[in-house]
């Protein structure tokens, strides 16, 4: 019997949703495991690093890494992985663009060490005891992964082959992609494995946009009840469709909640927030600062809406020495 | 250097310009040169005095040939003065026009920088931007469009009247639209015109006449243009036309009606006469009105009030050409070119209370003045004053809402004139002694300074100095009864009292109210003070940022008779121009639409200032009507899924120019992102 495949999965800075959404292939995570040798996934089976290590260069046909990079040890572990695989892919919105944990990128180390160690209301911290890398006692050391200051797509961090967007990707792309690698049947390295095409083009509400649309203030989901088929941004509320990557099947707009965002930008655009940004405010109704200013309010999150998948890509941030 | 897709064969000519010494004093053009040419890519770098000369040209030309050369750069003054003469030089030279980029080190380095090291950095820095962006330049075709012959000329004033009577004479189909029910604008409301003193009406009648006996002019009055769209050479203009109850191919004008109206006397003030006399609901406002037909006023009709009028003017007609049916209807018209003349308004002197406007009725403005002295007038031309005296003394105030920083800080240009000329004529009419403040004689037209002197003497008073107030609370018996005017003779250096039977206002020269509005319309655009802004104050003072739209006459700025006539001339050689071209190039700097990759989210289409981009039913996407475009570049930095593409504006080479002009090396980017604090 020939040798199967050998396919990997790694977790970094994510929720672990990622890590479910490959059990939720179903039935055909059977076909998957028929096809190949999973040689490594520390959240289902058990493998020690120095098990990786072993492993000869470029063994591994292909690693889904998910999670983006925020600690010395992701880091390290992203890098060892990479020597190892042929193709990396980077498998969900973390590892693509940076993720819900790289919105912590407004903050710096010390802030965020500060509140979650002393500041927060739930925490009682007299001693002001903070993690430390090392530490030696009755002749043991133990040590902790390095907090960095920025969280990074991973990308950033290591070379990627291809990336699977989403939060988390949907097992239709999973499989597609899965079934691409085995066939060899590959696209030029470094694209998005979904469609090129924003998610209006499949959402089912698309027929109800306006072409005159004209903001005079945005709602929220919770602050409404929204129309079940008639497009958001008509209703007033925020959707990321427009400057989204499609692909999910709308699975978001077709469950009656606006698109996040999590599938990206298309490959045509640099950020995907400054995108929908630009987009969504020229068409605010107002004429003036002040009257703008107005409608803007009701925005309460800006970073967090518009990009709240994106942060460590985008171009906020991009000052060369502004790490502080 | 980042991202170059130099396959080998990039060979780029840079050319700096000394222009004279308005470059080369401030920047260092042989060190910028010798700079340039050490960049990848770069074949040839050389400086010379003067670019755009044919020399520097054919510089460029021979360059391309020697040197295989495939792009040029051209770092001189700004694109708006000279690319198009490059990409000429550039063309002639065998290559695509648009493998072009200008540098403006003049406008935006020499210009404006003391420091010439600082300068001579700025330039390099620029240019090196450009180096970078013509490596993704692309090779673009012309376009052409045509052009419709047929013009659209907006309000009847002199201006108007001219150039309508011009583009038609020259054989072309004109559309004059006016709001009013007759043309002739301010010009028919004035008596005589400085410094001929020929009677206004004389001399513009007939231009009157002939505008509406033009086999090649459709005169629309009582109609305002209500949308536009199109562009340079297909322009689609809408045009409400409102009820005037008359049938304007019936009405000969005979006035019968008038007599015969339910009101023996006028009772509403006339606005042609400036309220100074009474009209009734069925009018004409002058007797050579024209078209020569009657409007009826719904606002004041009865039969339009309540219903109940005996309609003795219908039955007075025995042409039947009243008609109290008529509904407002709408043309669309197909033109080429448009004229804008739609001119001004005058001041409101109540803005200006210390004058006492509205409150004592013998202060008068100067409008008012002309109807009141002009023989067709309320009086017939006699000077009787609102409280049916005659004065024996009149005071004219200068520059009321002109140079003057709490109203209006500009001059109007008009008002010494036509104050010296209502000096002139109050005097001849009346005898009365005419006294003028003013700040200083503005007499710099043709033959004016002399009509200056003229009434100089014939001993009319110049006090020299701004008029604070026009009270009538007398100091002493020689006061009594006066209006008193209070003025700063800054000749003798003291303040003077001045007491007149009769005060005058020489208004000034305002935009028209709706000069935004129209100015939107037009997609055109205003200056500070909101007269319509032409293209180029002195090269271009007819054009406007519009392909295709001109103006003329007042509504660019304050302008006397002649000037607007030589306005309106101008303007329509310039419709003609561009109608006898036959056709128009058109910037190949239009957006794009990929079918394949746009969504359909319709972002993009109510942004669009031109009206370019339309939906496609069928295919549920987005696209542009190239030859509408204009390049602005909105739609595509607001396509959220990057699928509008801009020609000579695409992603790659703006981010190569920034590149370029921020040295950024982008690998060496991400190495110091990636810094980490321990």
């Amino acid at each position: 019997m020939p040798e199967k495949p050998k396919v990997a999965f790694y977790w970094c800075a994510s929720c672990g949703g990622c890590e479910e959404s490959v059990v939720d292939l179903a039935e055909d995570i059977l076909m998957v495991a028929e096809a190949v040798d999973i040689v490594f996934w520390p959240v289902a089976m058990d493998f020690k690093k120095s098990d990786v290590v072993a492993m000869p260069d470029r063994s591994i046909v292909a690693t889904f890494i998910n999670g983006a990079i925020r600690t010395s040890e992701q880091e390290e572990m992203a890098r060892l992985i990479r020597k190892k695989s042929q193709f990396i892919i980077a498998y969900g919105s973390c590892a693509h663009m940076g993720g819900i944990p790289s919105l912590a990128n407004q903050f710096s180390r010390e802030q965020i060490l500060n509140y979650v160690y002393h500041e927060a209301p739930t925490v009682q911290n007299s001693e002001r005891t903070r993690p430390m890398l090392e530490l030696g006692r009755n002749g043991t050391r133990v040590t902790l992964p390095e907090f960095r200051n920025t969280v990074r797509k991973l990308d950033q961090v290591i070379d990627v082959d291809y990336y699977l967007p989403g939060c988390a990707p949907t097992p239709k792309l999973l499989k597609e992609a899965v079934l691409a690698l085995l066939s060899g049947n590959l696209p030029p390295i470094g694209t998005v494995l979904a469609p090129d095409v924003a998610l209006c083009d499949e959402c089912p509400r698309k027929e109800t946009k306006p072409e005159d649309i004209a903001y005079t203030e945005f709602k929220r989901p919770h602050q409404v009840v929204t129309d079940e088929s008639t497009c958001f941004l008509a209703q007033g509320m925020i959707c990321m469709g427009p400057a989204t990557r499609g692909g999910c099947e709308a699975v978001c707009t077709k469950g009656n909640m606006p698109c996040t965002g999590c599938f990206g930008p298309t490959s045509r655009c640099i950020d995907q927030g400054a995108k929908i940004l630009s987009s969504i405010c020229s068409a605010v109704s107002a004429t003036n600062e002040i009257d703008m200013e107005k409608v803007l309010t009701t925005i309460p999150d800006p970073v967090g809406t518009f990009y709240r998948y994106g942060l460590a890509g985008s171009l906020l941030r991009k000052k060369i020495g502004s790490e502080k | 250097m980042p991202n170059h897709q130099n396959n080998g064969n990039m060979r780029i000519g840079y050319y700096v310009c000394h222009c004279g010494h308005n470059i080369a004093n401030q920047v260092d053009v042989e060190a910028l040169a010798a700079y340039i040419s050490k960049l990848p890519g770069v074949a040839v770098s050389r400086s010379y005095k003067y670019m755009c000369s044919d020399p520097g040209q054919e510089l460029i030309q021979q360059d391309i040939k020697d040197h295989g050369l495939n792009r040029i750069v051209v770092a001189s003054c700004s694109p708006l003065l000279h690319e198009q003469t490059f990409r000429k030089a550039v063309e002639k030279g065998g290559l695509n026009p648009y493998f072009f980029q200008m540098v403006n080190i003049r406008e935006n380095v020499s210009w404006v920088h003391e420091d010439r090291k600082e300068a001579t950095q700025k330039a390099m820095d620029l240019s090196r931007a450009a180096v970078h962006r013509v490596f993704f330049h692309k090779e673009l075709e012309k376009k052409y469009v045509k052009i419709n012959p047929d013009a659209l000329v907006v309000g009847g004033g002199i201006a108007g009247i001219h150039a309508a009577l011009t583009l038609a004479n020259s054989g072309k189909k004109v559309y004059l639209v006016e709001k009013e029910p007759t043309i002739g604008g301010h010009m028919a409301q004035f008596d005589k015109t400085f410094p001929t003193l020929d009677c206004a009406a004389c001399i513009l009648t007939p231009k009157m006449s002939a505008v509406k006996s033009h086999p090649n002019i459709t005169l629309w009055t009582y109609s305002e243009v209500t949308n536009v769209s199109g562009y340079v050479g297909n322009y689609i203009v809408q045009v409400k036309r409102k009820p005037r109850y008359i049938d304007e191919k019936l009405c000969v004008g005979c006035l019968a009606c008038i007599d015969e109206c339910v009101y023996k006397e006028g009772k509403y003030a006339d606005e042609f006469n400036m309220g100074l006399s009474k009209r009734k609901p069925i009018y004409m406002s002058f007797p050579q009105a024209t078209p020569k037909v009657v409007v009826i006023d719904p606002e004041t009709c009865i039969q339009f009030k309540s219903g109940k009028c005996k309609q003795t003017c219908i039955e007075s007609c025995d042409r039947g050409a009243i008609d109290l049916s008529q509904k407002e209807t709408n043309e669309e018209v197909n033109v080429g070119t448009i004229i804008l003349s739609t001119g001004y308004r005058t001041f409101d002197a109540h803005r200006v209370p210390f004058y006492g406007y509205g409150k004592y009725p013998n202060v008068y403005t100067s409008l008012e003045v002309e109807r009141l002295i002009n023989a067709s007038g309320p009086t017939g031309g006699e000077l009787i004053l609102r409280d049916g005296s005659h004065p024996k003394t009149v005071g004219i105030i200068h520059c009321v809402g002109s140079r003057d920083r709490n109203t209006n800080r500009w001059c109007s240009r008009t008002c010494c004139m036509y104050s010296l000329k209502l000096a002139h004529l109050l005097k001849e009419h009346s005898g009365a002694e005419v006294y003028n403040f003013y700040i200083d004689i503005r007499a710099a037209g043709k033959a004016y300074e002399e009509f200056y002197d003229k009434v100089l003497e014939e001993n009319v008073h110049f006090i020299r100095g701004r008029v604070a107030e026009v009270i009538d609370w007398a100091a002493n018996p020689a006061e009594e009864g006066k209006l008193i005017i209070r003025a700063e003779d800054t000749m003798i250096g003291t303040v003077r009292r001045i007491p007149v039977d009769m005060v005058v206002l020489a208004v000034g020269m305002e935009p028209r109210e709706d000069a935004q509005a129209v100015r939107k319309m037009f997609n055109i655009s205003c200056s500070t003070e909101g007269f319509f802004l032409e293209r180029h104050p002195k090269l271009a003072p007819v054009d406007t940022f519009t392909d295709g739209v001109f103006i003329a006459g007042a509504c660019q700025g304050p302008k006397d008779i002649p000037d607007s006539v030589a306005q309106a001339g101008a303007a329509a050689a310039q419709a003609m121009m561009l109608v006898d071209t036959g056709e128009v190039e058109l910037e190949p700097n239009t957006a794009f639409i990929t079918e394949e990759h746009c969504s359909g989210c319709k972002s993009c289409i109510p942004l669009c200032p031109f009206h370019a981009i339309l939906f496609n039913d069928t295919s549920k996407k987005a696209y542009i009507n190239e030859a509408l475009c204009k390049g602005c570049g909105t739609c595509v930095a607001a396509c959220p899924s990057g699928s509008i593409q801009q020609n000579m504006f695409d992603d790659a080479e703006i981010l190569a120019e920034i590149n370029g002009l921020l040295a950024i090396d982008n690998s060496e980017f991400y190495e110091k992102e990636a810094i980490h604090v321990g």
